[in-house]
């Protein structure tokens, strides 16, 4: 679509209407820019311009060495850290061959849930302050802080963690770390009922939410969503039950899918993704085994001449790594990364035609982006 | 004593109100001027005695009908435009002439009014229980006046049909 | 002399600064109540437990810059917030706190006047409340400003008529308009009138949320909308004018509901005798406990529920509530006709 050109002149012609949204804007989390063609009140399109934070990562990379390069995939996407580092360290890991051991991919999983839960305790505070009920936002990061203190304790750090190293963990964890872990699930659980209780029967939410941005199955394969968006149009598609990776083959869960595919399909999948999260962290933290912490790794990390792709399923959809290495230096020769927000985005134009205004933000809030993901 | 004082400062206020609706040059001010104008009729009302006229003025005409002509003012933002007649005195002359033939018309009526003698007022009929303004009033509308009554409702529903169908685009 | 001019005096002062004083203090209530419905403590530094954040709050708005933006209307724009605030100020002349009781020896009655109107004069006198947030919007002088102004205002009068029609069942089961002789006939059908009405009730609660723009009502005013809401160019102590009329119209709100449907002033089971004892809270300590169970819930209900979408807010109103209320009109009607 070419840049639409603002009407000067008068105010109500019958004309298209258009309006800037952001990148300074309360409810598009973080600096995205809307641009919304309005007839009326309805919005005829959308064109959606990211950019803004852009920091070459993918570059950057190039100048890095493999180690230091986790430290960047942290900085992407800034609210599920750990899991970028879970899959850039498995993609290496899956391009070197390396065996990481069993008590490690346990601990990645425990971190991987610990975060995908975190994560959407952020999406569902901002998604519901976004509707008008601000009291679930401070209901929401409010469990979000017990988990950030736990990771806060493992390593140190409350939101950039580096918690990761190919072939492993840096870091064993402290005692008692897992008896906190199962202390929280038994919190959370109560939690997740008491937002549910504020939300899910709720006349005015379900205004609000079903019907909304409604997409089907097949197209949203088409346009390329994934994880929990795409989970609420019907498709059962998970990375952690298709593609195992961690410890996710030898753990027991369930995945929700939606039927309808509107935004009321999507909240519904990720309240009970909550669930099924403490059901895994419960396995892995009971069920951890003894043993190293860290594989068998050389001292210089050098993956051999080639290219690979790995995927896992982060909190917002399927996070790939591509990377292709030449064998011979210590840096990627191309690091490239799919983020699951970026093609979650497109969809935006896609959802909110033909809905009003109010609805925008609400569809965004909805798919769940997190800009430093879709810039890089 | 009193109650002329009241009622020459509110009938002052309502022509001068009245003089700045036609004279302003802002068509918004010229709007909020008439509510103000509505506001002191109100007054006028009270103090002949019609409490329920006075509040149900305010609501329904200042509070309702003004409301909807300031929703038109503002969204289609009438400026007065310049005017290329020939004769620039033309709106003074016309203003001259209409305003003479009403003050004609006005002094006969008076003229005649004053040399017949006034006629019986009808005596007030013994079957109505009055006690307040507004029993008095809703007693009237829904006895003597029900049609009329009625047919101003129907009339009101009709005017809203109508300008909804005028109005509507293919949704 | 006395009588006529020094009482009433004296009343409408201490009425009026009572009022300022607690629409000024309902910004510290809210605050507080929708923080410790969030798990945390509100404003807690000025003053021991935040009680002169009101006073820090109206300091620094009065000193703040006064903004006019270079093409408003410049009559207009300064006169909005004062239209929006006016309104809420005068309801107070016909509201009753109280009987007559005595008083140093004379015979006063708590309530500054009773006009046989009373009703029609609160709904009539809230209607021209509407015309401060048109013309604020309007004053701007700036497109968005202008449309969300239109758009609260529509939503104004739409849920006013609903508010009336609950208000005519009312008047219906009272008997008469004025303010008193509706307290009066709860107290003589030993009842108050939430019982005998109680939808009239939840669509007068309900329309009293959307008349002062209150969540989940709250659209036009949302940060998170586009449109900036009417009150964007507004700076400084025009600002707080508008937020101190929205608090003002929440407090006519809470009392008007207090009075017509909660027995205004009476206690609890004013005709039992066995309960007497509850005559030693002074009937106008009982209605302002009352009002303040009212404005708790406009807080609650604030801290609690999201918040319609425009259009869902103009259904409910103009598809659910009014013939609701007119449905329970007939009714209290044909019930009245039948049991005289």
């Amino acid at each position: 679509m070419s840049t639409p050109t603002v009407h000067h002149g008068a105010m109500f012609d019958t004309n298209e209407l258009v309006i800037n949204m952001g990148p300074q804007h309360p409810s598009t989390h973080g600096v995205l820019r809307v641009v919304l063609r309005l007839d009326g009140e309805k919005v005829v399109d959308a064109d959606v311009v990211i950019g803004y934070l852009h920091r070459g990562i993918e570059k950057l990379s190039e100048n890095r060495n493999w180690t230091q390069i986790v430290l960047l995939t942290d900085r992407m996407d800034y609210v599920a850290a750990a899991t970028s580092n879970v899959g850039y360290c498995e993609t290496v890991e899956k391009l070197m061959s390396l065996e990481v051991p069993r008590r490690a991919r346990y601990v990645r999983t425990i971190l991987c849930e610990l975060q995908r839960i975190a994560s959407h305790c952020l999406w569902l505070g901002t998604h519901a302050m976004d509707i008008g009920a601000m009291t679930v936002f401070l209901y929401a990061f409010r469990e979000r802080e017990l988990i950030l203190d736990l990771f806060e304790e493992y390593c140190g750090a409350r939101l950039t963690y580096n918690s990761m190293r190919i072939g492993g963990l840096p870091l064993e964890i402290p005692p008692g770390w897992d008896q906190k872990v199962l202390e929280f699930c038994k919190i959370m659980d109560a939690k997740v009922d008491e937002y549910e209780e504020l939300l899910t029967h709720n006349r005015i939410w379900l205004e609000r939410t079903k019907g909304v941005g409604v997409i089907d199955g097949p197209e949203a394969v088409a346009i390329g969503l994934s994880g929990p968006a795409l989970r609420g149009s019907g498709v059962p598609r998970d990375v952690r039950k298709d593609e195992p990776y961690a410890a996710y083959d030898e753990m027991e869960f369930d995945v929700p899918i939606g039927t309808v595919g509107d935004t009321y399909d999507r909240y519904l999948v990720r309240i009970e993704e909550f669930r099924q999260s403490l059901r895994i962290i419960r396995q892995a933290t009971e069920g951890l085994p003894e043993g190293p912490i860290v594989g068998k790794v050389p001292r210089l990390i050098k993956p051999p001449a080639g290219e690979t792709y790995h995927a896992i399923e982060s909190p917002k959809g399927e996070l790939g790594y591509f990377i292709v290495s030449d064998g011979k230096s210590t840096n990627p020769y191309r690091f490239r990364v799919r983020p699951p927000s970026f093609c979650n985005l497109q969809a935006l134009p896609r959802l909110v035609r033909g809905h009003l205004v109010a609805d925008v933000v609400a569809l965004i809030g909805s798919i769940d982006i997190v800009l430093g993901e879709v810039d890089r | 004593m009193g109650e002329a004082i009241a009622f020459y400062t509110i009938a002052a206020f309502v022509l001068g109100f009245a003089v700045l609706v036609v004279s302003t040059k802002d068509t918004v001010h010229s709007v909020l001027f008439l509510v103000l104008d509505f506001l002191f009729v109100a007054a006028l009302y009270v103090l002949l005695g019609a409490q329920f006229l006075a509040a149900i003025q305010v609501l329904v005409y200042a509070g309702g009908i003004v409301v909807l002509y300031l929703f038109v003012v503002m969204l289609v933002n009438l400026k007065r435009p310049p005017e290329t007649y020939e004769d620039p005195n033309r709106r003074g002359k016309l203003g001259f002439a209409l305003s003479a033939a009403v003050l004609i018309e006005l002094g006969a009526i008076a003229a005649i009014g004053y040399a017949r003698p006034a006629p019986a007022l009808a005596p007030p009929s013994a079957a109505l229980p009055v006690t307040g303004n507004t029993e008095e009033v809703g007693w009237l509308l829904y006895t003597s006046y029900l049609i009329p009554f009625e047919i101003a409702s129907m009339l009101l529903l009709v005017a809203m049909i109508g300008a909804i169908v005028l109005a509507k685009r293919e949704l | 002399m006395v009588d006529t001019f020094l009482v009433p005096l004296l009343k409408i002062v201490i009425v009026l600064n009572a009022t300022l004083v607690s629409v000024t203090y309902m910004v510290l209530l809210e605050r507080k109540v929708i923080a410790w419905a969030q798990s945390r403590l509100g404003p807690m530094r000025v003053g021991p437990y935040g009680i002169l954040q009101p006073v820090a709050d109206a300091v620094k708005l009065m000193i703040k810059e006064d903004i006019t933006p270079v093409r408003a209307d410049k009559w207009v724009f300064t006169a909005a917030p004062i239209i929006a605030m006016v309104p809420a100020l005068i309801v107070y002349a016909v509201i009753p706190f109280g009987p007559e009781v005595s008083l140093f020896g004379r015979q006063v009655t708590l309530y500054i006047t009773d006009i046989n109107v009373g009703l029609l004069y609160v709904v009539s006198v809230a209607s021209v409340g509407v015309y401060g947030i048109i013309l604020a919007g309007y004053a701007s002088n700036s497109k968005y400003p202008l449309l969300a102004s239109l758009r609260a205002s529509a939503q104004l009068i739409s849920y006013e008529v609903a508010v009336t029609l609950t208000l005519v069942s009312v008047i219906l089961v009272a008997g008469s308009l004025s303010m008193v002789s509706i307290v009066r006939a709860q107290e003589s059908a030993g009842v108050w009138f939430a019982f005998v009405q109680p939808v009239a009730f939840v669509i007068f609660f309900i329309g009293g949320l959307a008349e002062t723009n209150r969540a989940p009502f709250d659209l036009p005013e949302a940060e998170q909308e586009l449109t900036g809401g009417f009150h964007t160019e507004y700076s400084g102590m025009r600002f707080a004018l508008f937020f101190l009329a929205e608090y003002a119209n929440m407090i006519v709100v809470s009392s008007v509901a207090t009075t017509l449907f909660f027995g205004g002033w009476l206690r609890p089971f004013p005709n039992v005798e066995a309960l007497a004892f509850l005559d030693l809270i002074p009937s106008w300590a009982w209605f302002l406990l009352k009002s303040f169970v009212f404005l708790y819930i406009f807080i609650w209900v604030r801290a609690t529920l999201p918040r319609y979408r425009y259009d869902q807010l103009m259904r409910l109103g103009w598809k659910v509530l009014i013939p609701l209320a007119i449905l329970n009109l007939v009714v209290t009607g044909i019930v009245k006709v039948i049991l005289l």
